[in-house]
């Protein structure tokens, strides 16, 4: 083993035989307000998993629960077995997070914003630095490493932001809304990469969206409408649930809430 | 899928030396921004000096000092402001980290902060060892620049000032990190902070003695005599003649305890303000 290698591994032992991600019972409110209605959903390790939600489903409030932002009061998220509430350390370490807005430090250099963030997660500064080069060789991004964040266009900020959220390898990705503002080829780029995360690495993939040309067939797909799980399934089974002939006519037959109110 | 069975909390602890390592990138973070911010290193050291070089030098003729602790001999006015002007930079820093806190949550950057595995109470107590740094660094440029100006002090001060500087940045540090739990956007925390430097400073030892103030009014006396920022201005004052006061020391200590735990509380994911007040932006 090598020195550099040896300051990440502790944070690295996979956990066999537990899903990535394991959401269960989840109700959240903010004051008389419920953003969240028992919502259960697990994502397998080494899948990509769709939270497909319109705006203001609550996607965002589950990413807080998860990435514990704040307390779930009911229910239990468990990321790789460990319970968040109970055992964040162990949860943390093994999630890696894109939020919906942006969180580089703009001022600060690509390298910088990623040596920041690999020692908030106990990497040292070279094991973290020889991370950092190899994932952005990896994404094409190495010879931006020095550039201020400042002068990135908004798809690369982007894939900066997910090679920040590997650089402590993590065994869960969650990306809130990653494509936001980004053009059709930097989103198509962007959705590719994180694909090829979850092949070649294992990696365990929630994907926030309400683009539904991001889903593929063969994914898992989870509906979250007004806080509420209305589907968890696969891409195909979402259609034989609904009977729509695509996913977009699933889709808004599964969160039509007249046809609900009539039902 | 049926619940996972939870491994056992035994099998997970995060290494030692991450948490140095975690230290260690806080601080590191934190001077790169204060490097990348020249204006705010320049703003951090002309506002003593504007009040040295000029209202200092204004009122040494019309403000006599007695012969009062620490000092033995009479001193001039530029001599007896300095402690308070020292103690103005890590005022001003303190409360500049906790913007910069602010300024973090409202662009979304104090989510990463956050979601770091290491303990959240740790990592603000990084935030305010990392102030605490910073605001060394101008308070020694400053007494530079001072020591040019005939404020000349026992070179022993120059070291024993450490310890006080560092109580007194965890104060003052430890208050505007509780400040900014309180606000979302930058705008009313900056509104507020001039509600709370300025009343500090002026209600206080650091332009006038108490003695003087107990002189001319007895309400103004009491407010200064319970305002914490007086005993920060006495600590550092005591301590860069090289003296050790320990009333000042003791009131600095337990109200940094006081606002750490508050601000440590109020970040608490359970129990803090981010997680009542109403939706995910709070928490950013």
């Amino acid at each position: 083993m090598t020195a550099q290698s040896r300051d990440i591994t502790p944070l690295l032992a996979p956990d066999a035989g537990v899903s990535a991600l394991d959401v269960r019972g989840v109700t959240h409110a903010f004051g008389a307000r419920k953003a969240l209605h028992d919502v259960s959903l697990d994502v397998p390790a080494g899948s990509f998993t769709a939270l497909l939600g319109p705006n203001g489903a609550g996607k965002t409030t589950l990413f807080s629960l998860i990435t514990r932002l704040y307390d779930n009061r009911s229910g239990a998220i468990h990321v790789l077995g460990f319970d968040v509430r109970r055992q964040p350390a162990a949860a943390l370490s093994r999630l890696g997070v894109v939020f919906q807005a942006r969180t580089l430090d703009l001022e600060l250099s690509v390298l910088d914003n990623l040596l920041y963030h690999a020692t908030l997660h106990g990497v040292g500064f070279r094991a973290g630095r020889g991370r950092a080069m190899e994932l952005l060789a990896q994404d094409g991004l190495a010879d931006r490493a020095r550039d201020k964040v400042r002068n990135l266009s908004g798809g690369q900020m982007r894939r900066v932001e997910i090679v920040r959220a590997l650089m402590h390898r993590p065994r869960l990705l969650l990306l809130d809304e990653p494509t936001v503002g980004l053009d059709i080829a930097s989103r198509a780029a962007l959705v590719a990469q994180v694909r090829a995360l979850v092949v070649n690495e294992g990696i365990g993939v929630l994907w926030a969206t309400h683009i539904i040309e991001e889903i593929a067939p063969g994914d898992r797909v989870v509906v979250l409408h007004r806080g509420r799980v209305r589907a968890n399934g696969t891409y195909e089974g979402m259609l034989a649930q609904t009977g729509g002939e695509d996913l977009s006519a699933a889709f808004l037959r599964l969160v039509d809430d007249t046809g609900e109110a009539a039902a | 899928m049926s619940a996972p069975s939870p491994p056992s909390p035994a099998r997970f602890r995060l290494p030692l030396a991450g948490y140095l390592i975690v230290l260690a990138g806080i601080c590191w973070r934190e001077g790169l921004r204060f490097l990348n911010q020249r204006g705010r290193f320049l703003s951090a050291l002309v506002r003593p000096l504007v009040w040295l070089f000029i209202f200092a030098a204004g009122f040494r003729s019309v403000l006599g000092v007695s012969i009062i602790p620490p000092y033995e001999t009479y001193v001039l006015y530029e001599v007896y402001v300095t402690p308070g002007l020292v103690a103005m930079i890590q005022l001003f820093n303190g409360l500049q980290s906790s913007l910069s806190m602010v300024h973090d949550r409202e662009v979304g950057a104090m989510r990463i902060l956050l979601v770091s595995p290491y303990p959240r109470w740790y990592l603000l107590v990084c935030k305010l060892i990392a102030g605490i740094c910073v605001s060394l660094l101008q308070v020694y440029a400053f007494l530079a620049v001072a020591w040019f100006w005939e404020v000349e002090l026992p070179p022993i001060g120059y070291f024993t000032v450490i310890p006080a500087l560092v109580l007194t940045g965890l104060m003052l540090g430890a208050m505007g990190l509780l400040m900014s739990s309180l606000f979302r956007q930058m705008e009313n925390f900056a509104s507020v902070m001039n509600f709370v430097i300025f009343p500090m400073f002026f209600a206080s030892s650091a332009l006038y003695p108490l003695w003087r103030v107990q002189e001319s009014s007895l309400a103004l006396w009491w407010i200064c005599t319970l305002n914490p920022f007086t005993y920060a201005v006495e600590l550092i004052r005591f301590a860069l003649y090289g003296q050790f006061a320990p009333f000042p020391a003791l009131v600095v200590a337990g109200c940094a305890v006081v606002f750490l735990a508050a601000s440590i509380l109020a970040y608490d994911p359970s129990a803090g303000v981010m997680a009542r007040r109403g939706g995910p932006e709070s928490a950013k």
